[in-house]
């Protein structure tokens, strides 16, 4: 196993990375659903954690995939959260349109 | 007995924590005796302190303990018990306990009656640490003391707004000469290096200090005695303050507080002695506030108001024999006077009690059937201030005549003797139309009139044979009975540094000049005396309204209008100064300085809150925004 990861050049997974969390990001400022909102952070967080457990095996450091193990565990919270949260504006608003959320102003 | 010095002033103070803590639970006859008893008491431990002193010829000295220590300054709360202070708290703590009594009865009526004992107990504590104090910092608690008493007893009538007034003006022009004293106390202390009076006197005697700084001191001490002795300019304070009760005129606006400006002057004769011009400068106010106090006097129509004038005229006397270098003999004079003006107050509390609160002499008359005790005690006031010989006052202004003719020269004697005339002359008018003639009052006045109960009617009574005998402590040597002078050379006993206390002032005249100066004295006193019974006892010439008088009458009954003066020259000015300075500085700089930084903040907060849209969107491109600039930042 450690031969299979280890025979893809590290800078591949940099370049995967980086692509995901660009997209994760763009999709964050860009689309106006919030699930998809959501969804693109989990890509955000994934993108780092996949980069974490590559460096992790490269280094033979295990820190790195605890590290991921508690960034899966935060995320697992924050999308409950982050959901029901959801779920109660869309009762509000009959709507998961974040645009419409701009009562929190002067 | 050292270790009962310091009960002298707590026991006072005692009965003010319990007159003042508890007095409204307690009945009349309990505060008026716990009033009383702890002066009495205080007065027992005086006469304990004189005898001892008396007879071991040294001071008592007594350190409670250490006040305060601060770079070279050490301040010691201790007292000195020597040949002038143990006189002055036999004064203080005797002429006290008998106003104490008085008042018991003068007061029964009044709802204030267990706080007044506790302001009354509350000053005689700050008078005798004023006395009792072995350096300059307990003299000054002291003096602040009895200033804030005098404030509190002038104005224990409150709800009248009028006393309130006078109280603050006691207050104000105390404040003025205060601030004398203290500035006096700071150049001593930066010329000597100390404020106990052992190592200031002994520095004294030891350095050679510069006659400017000695006068400097010495003048700025003399400020704080003219407030606190009410002498030109400082004078106008004493009439006013009659608003208060009338033993409070007595006690402290008479006998004790108003002399403590004496005391200062005789406590410090070491300092003054080595100043000509600074002892100049108190003979000549003395003068000129005996003379014109005693021209104001012979004006006015409030039986109060005139034995006020009467007071600053008599301490006028004080500071000229102070000035004349006799000591001594002002010492002198503040004892007898301390008799015969407290039984003339208290003999007008007497009368005022008896005519429900009436104090114009206009409307009095004929008291002498109806009030014979007073009348009595009255007469003997009024004979001793006069000067009638052989009673006390007699003596007393007798001698300070005769330092001045001897130190100051004839111009001198002739203005204090015109100053004695002007007293017998207004003490006159004021008796003779009170108690001689026919009764002004109302028909309810005269129904009213009653002699006072005994509570009042005894210390009048001890006071009046105190006036009369007071002169035996300080007879002429001319009179050669064996124990002439006896005041002066027991003021002139050793005190601290083996220094007489008061040195002796002798009087370098020939036994027949003294004998003609002192007959002068008496002719004058006795003629004018007779004068004024031939005029004022005819009805036809009681006093008319002020309205109605002309030219120099007008002007004494409204007492050269030294007030209006006042009022021109300082107080309008101030006010005037006041306003502009709260118009200009406080409303429009100092507010409009504070208030534009907050409306700046409001503006700037205003600008800047249109960021805060709401728009989720457009804080997340400024986060990622925020995001991206800080990696480059970190990186490039």
């Amino acid at each position: 196993m450690l031969e299979i990861v280890r025979s893809v050049p590290i800078d591949y997974f940099v370049y995967l990375c980086t692509a995901l969390f660009a997209i994760g990001v763009l999709g964050v400022l860009t689309r106006r659903n919030a699930i998809v909102v959501l969804m693109c952070v989990e890509l955000m967080l994934n993108a780092v954690n996949l980069l974490l457990a590559a460096f992790s095996t490269y280094l033979s450091d295990a820190q790195g995939q605890i590290m991921v193990f508690f960034i899966m565990v935060v995320a697992a919270a924050e999308a409950a959260v982050g959901l029901g949260i959801l779920v109660m504006i869309y009762r509000n608003t009959k709507s998961t349109d974040i645009s419409l959320l701009d009562n929190l102003k002067w | 007995m050292q270790t009962l010095i310091p009960l002298i002033p707590f026991l006072p103070l005692i009965g003010f924590a319990v007159n003042g803590l508890f007095g409204p639970r307690m009945s009349k006859g309990v505060s008026g005796w716990i009033g009383s008893g702890s002066v009495l008491l205080s007065f027992v431990l005086s006469i304990l302190a004189f005898m001892e002193v008396s007879a071991t010829h040294s001071p008592i000295r007594s350190e409670v303990y250490h006040f305060m220590s601060v770079g070279n300054l050490h301040i010691s709360f201790g007292f000195l018990v020597d040949a002038l202070s143990s006189w002055m708290m036999l004064i203080v703590t005797g002429i006290g306990f008998l106003i104490h009594v008085y008042s018991i009865g003068y007061m029964h009526d009044d709802a204030g009656f267990s706080r007044f004992f506790a302001y009354l107990n509350l000053f005689i504590f700050s008078m005798l640490l004023l006395i009792m104090g072995d350096n300059f910092v307990m003299l000054f608690f002291g003096w602040e003391g009895v200033g804030l008493c005098s404030y509190l007893l002038i104005g224990f009538w409150f709800t009248n707004r009028d006393y309130n007034l006078a109280a603050n003006k006691a207050f104000i022009m105390n404040r003025i000469g205060d601030l004398g004293l203290l500035l006096g106390m700071f150049l001593i202390f930066k010329t000597f290096g100390s404020l106990q009076y052992e190592e200031v006197f002994a520095r004294l005697a030891e350095s050679q200090v510069e006659t400017g700084v000695i006068t400097s001191i010495c003048l700025l001490l003399f400020v704080g005695a003219i407030g606190k002795s009410a002498q030109i300019p400082l004078f106008t304070w004493l009439p006013d303050a009659m608003a208060g009760p009338t033993p409070v005129s007595a006690l402290i606006h008479a006998a004790t507080m108003v002399t403590a400006g004496i005391y200062l002057v005789a406590r410090c004769n070491g300092l003054f002695s080595l100043s000509h011009e600074a002892l100049q400068v108190v003979a000549v106010v003395g003068m000129a506030t005996s003379v014109l106090a005693a021209l104001i006097g012979l004006q006015q129509n409030d039986i109060k108001k005139v034995l006020a004038y009467s007071t600053v005229s008599q301490l006028g006397l004080m500071f000229v024999s102070l000035g004349m270098g006799a000591y001594a003999s002002a010492m002198f004079h503040v004892t007898t006077h301390a008799f015969f003006k407290a039984l003339l107050f208290l003999g007008a509390g007497s009368v005022i009690h008896a005519m429900g609160g009436e104090q114009d002499i206009r409307n009095m008359g004929g008291l002498r059937k109806h009030l014979p005790i007073t009348f009595w005690v009255f007469l003997i006031g009024t004979f001793a201030i006069s000067g009638v010989p052989l009673l006390s006052g007699f003596f007393s202004k007798d001698e300070i005549l005769a330092h001045t003719f001897d130190h100051g020269g004839v111009i001198w004697w002739a203005l204090a003797s015109f100053s004695s005339l002007l007293t017998a002359t207004y003490m006159g008018r004021l008796f003779f139309l009170t108690f001689f003639g026919s009764f002004r009052g109302t028909h309810e006045q005269a129904h009213h009139l009653h002699e006072s109960p005994p509570s009042m009617t005894i210390p009048l009574v001890a006071l009046a044979v105190l006036s009369v005998v007071g002169g035996l402590i300080n007879l002429p040597h001319i009179f050669h009975t064996g124990s002439t002078q006896w005041l002066a050379h027991w003021l002139s006993g050793t005190g601290i540094n083996h220094q007489p206390v008061v040195p002796l002032t002798e009087v370098h005249l020939s036994a027949s000049s003294e004998w003609m100066l002192m007959g002068f004295a008496s002719v004058v006193a006795l003629v004018v005396l007779a004068f004024t019974y031939a005029s004022y006892s005819k009805p036809s010439n009681v006093p008319v309204p002020d309205e109605q008088l002309k030219g120099a009458a007008r002007v004494l009954a409204y007492k050269f209008y030294v007030d209006e003066l006042y009022n021109a020259l300082f107080v309008r000015p101030t006010e005037a100064l006041s306003k502009t300075l709260h118009y200009y500085v406080d409303v429009w700089a100092i507010d409009g300085v504070v208030d534009g930084v907050g409306r700046g903040f409001q503006t700037l907060g205003a600008t800047f809150r249109r960021l805060q849209n709401g728009n989720i969107e457009y804080y997340l491109i400024g986060m990622v925004a925020g995001g991206i600039g800080l990696l480059l930042t970190y990186f490039l």
